[in-house]
């Protein structure tokens, strides 16, 4: 019987347990997120510098988060580190520095394009108006440049947010992995249970990402002139 | 018209781009009042030539004298010279994140720490007077080309320059629009303000500039009188220029 499953999803404290996998997930998420924006912003704004040195320096270190899989970058990290330099992280810092870096850097590249796609006129015309450099960068400059950001923005977290999924990997309880544990119990008495537990885990992730992602499709829109 | 002290003076005026010269020793006086139109073909410098002045561009020698003063060395404070020499571009380069007024009134209030109401009061008439006065709340993207040109030329006025520059502001408008802004200006030539204008509309030149200046490969070819220049051009590269614009 398919809905046999259903019930265990109700039993005990199985429903709590996946919430509370689900509060971990976005636990590791939106403190990377915030730490992601702060470092982004700074260095976004630090890119947009001249100096070849640093151009080079910043893509190098956002490269290696684009080419090299997150996934390989928990295992190092994880793995690597700990036995290398006698420091025991748990998975879930492991996990947040990880997130952070991850993040900073595709959020540096968001505010650096937002920044650098801004019309070269307005800061001609900033200028021709006597305006001092920060004057420009608070008036007219970063108002616009953060109305570019805030929807790849929103995408990036909603892309951090299904990416933690691969925390199970390195032994993060969250979500999936409490779903994994409850499926393990129950797997034998009901054999459907997979499909309602990872159903469940599936209506969960949908009912955050969705929203995000519908809100940043609206300011798009919103903003397309 | 001869005798008085020229407000502006460019002596040898060079710039180049790396090996590249694009202005090549421009001399130059404009007596307070005078409007003068830079005419020639495209890249032949006389925007870039009009961007030294306010110092958007760094110059590789010459000097330019504002009311006797050399703006060409270190201690040019350009952020008032540039409240005494306003500049439009070609662009429209309104900010598209504050309103109209909000554009006008950033450098009065922000650079110049003028009073507030002092300031929105003489916004509104220089509106008013170049009919816009009901659009003092719109943002950028609900005007049209040539309504955002006339804002961007009350946005400089309103810092109250005693040279404006303008730089082919009619040169991406539609056709249409040309006239309503073309008119503002002649307006302020009418005022007696000193301008100079970097344009490809040769009626309007005719019409408003006490003077032409022609250029071609970053020199000065010829500088006459407007109605001169027009009827009787000295020069062989200036006849055939005038020539190819006439139909």
């Amino acid at each position: 019987m398919l809905n046999s499953g259903i019930s265990v999803l109700f039993e005990g404290v199985n429903l709590e347990r996946l919430l509370l996998g689900l509060l971990v997930t976005l636990r590791v998420a939106l403190i990377a997120v915030v730490i992601s924006i702060v470092m982004g912003i700074l260095i976004g704004i630090i890119r947009t510098s001249k100096s070849k040195l640093v151009q080079i320096l910043f893509k190098l270190y956002l490269e290696l988060f684009r080419i090299i899989p997150i996934l390989v970058w928990l295992f190092v990290i994880y793995y690597v580190i700990p036995a290398n330099f006698d420091l025991n992280l748990s998975a879930e810092v492991v996990a947040l520095i990880v997130f952070s870096l991850w993040g900073a850097a595709e959020m540096s590249d968001i505010v650096r394009g937002a920044i650098i796609s801004l019309p070269k006129h307005q800061t001609e015309s900033s200028k021709a108006l006597g305006l001092s450099v920060s004057q420009m960068y608070r008036y007219v400059l970063i108002p616009q440049a953060t109305k570019r950001c805030i929807p790849p923005m929103i995408n990036l977290i909603t892309r951090m947010i299904k990416t933690t999924a691969l925390l199970t990997m390195i032994g993060v309880v969250e979500v999936i992995k409490v779903g994994q544990q409850i499926i393990e119990v129950n797997n034998l008495e009901h054999p459907t249970i997979s499909f309602w537990i990872y159903g469940f885990v599936f209506f969960l992730y949908f009912v955050i990402c969705f929203p995000l992602s519908r809100f940043s499709r609206k300011l798009e829109r919103k903003w397309a002139t | 018209m001869s005798g008085q002290i020229p407000i502006l003076k460019v002596k040898g005026l060079t710039k180049k781009y790396g090996e590249k010269i694009v202005l090549n020793g421009i001399d130059l006086e404009v007596e307070k009042g005078k409007v003068i139109a830079i005419l020639g073909p495209s890249g032949c410098g006389k925007s870039t030539f009009l961007r030294c002045l306010n110092g958007l561009e760094e110059v590789q020698g010459g000097d330019i004298l504002l009311d006797n003063e050399s703006l060409i060395n270190k201690s040019t404070k350009w952020r008032e010279v540039r409240q005494r020499i306003g500049m439009v571009f070609q662009s429209y380069d309104l900010f598209p994140n504050l309103t109209v007024m909000e554009n006008i009134l950033l450098s009065p209030l922000k650079v110049q720490k003028r009073n507030r109401s002092e300031v929105e009061a003489q916004a509104l008439e220089l509106l008013e007077r170049v009919g816009l006065a009901d659009r003092a709340n719109d943002y950028p993207r609900q005007l049209s080309g040539g309504q955002k040109q006339r804002i961007a030329i009350v946005r400089a006025l309103c810092i109250n320059p005693e040279i404006m520059l303008f730089d082919e502001v009619t040169a991406s408008l539609d056709p249409e629009m040309v006239r309503e802004v073309l008119d503002v200006i002649a307006q302020l030539a009418e005022q007696g303000m000193t301008m100079l204008i970097v344009t490809h509309e040769m009626n309007f030149a005719k019409l408003v500039a006490d003077e032409v200046i022609f250029m071609d490969k970053g020199n000065i070819h010829e500088q006459a009188p407007a109605e001169q220049f027009f009827t009787n051009p000295q020069t062989e590269r200036a006849q055939q220029f005038l020539n190819i614009l006439q139909f």
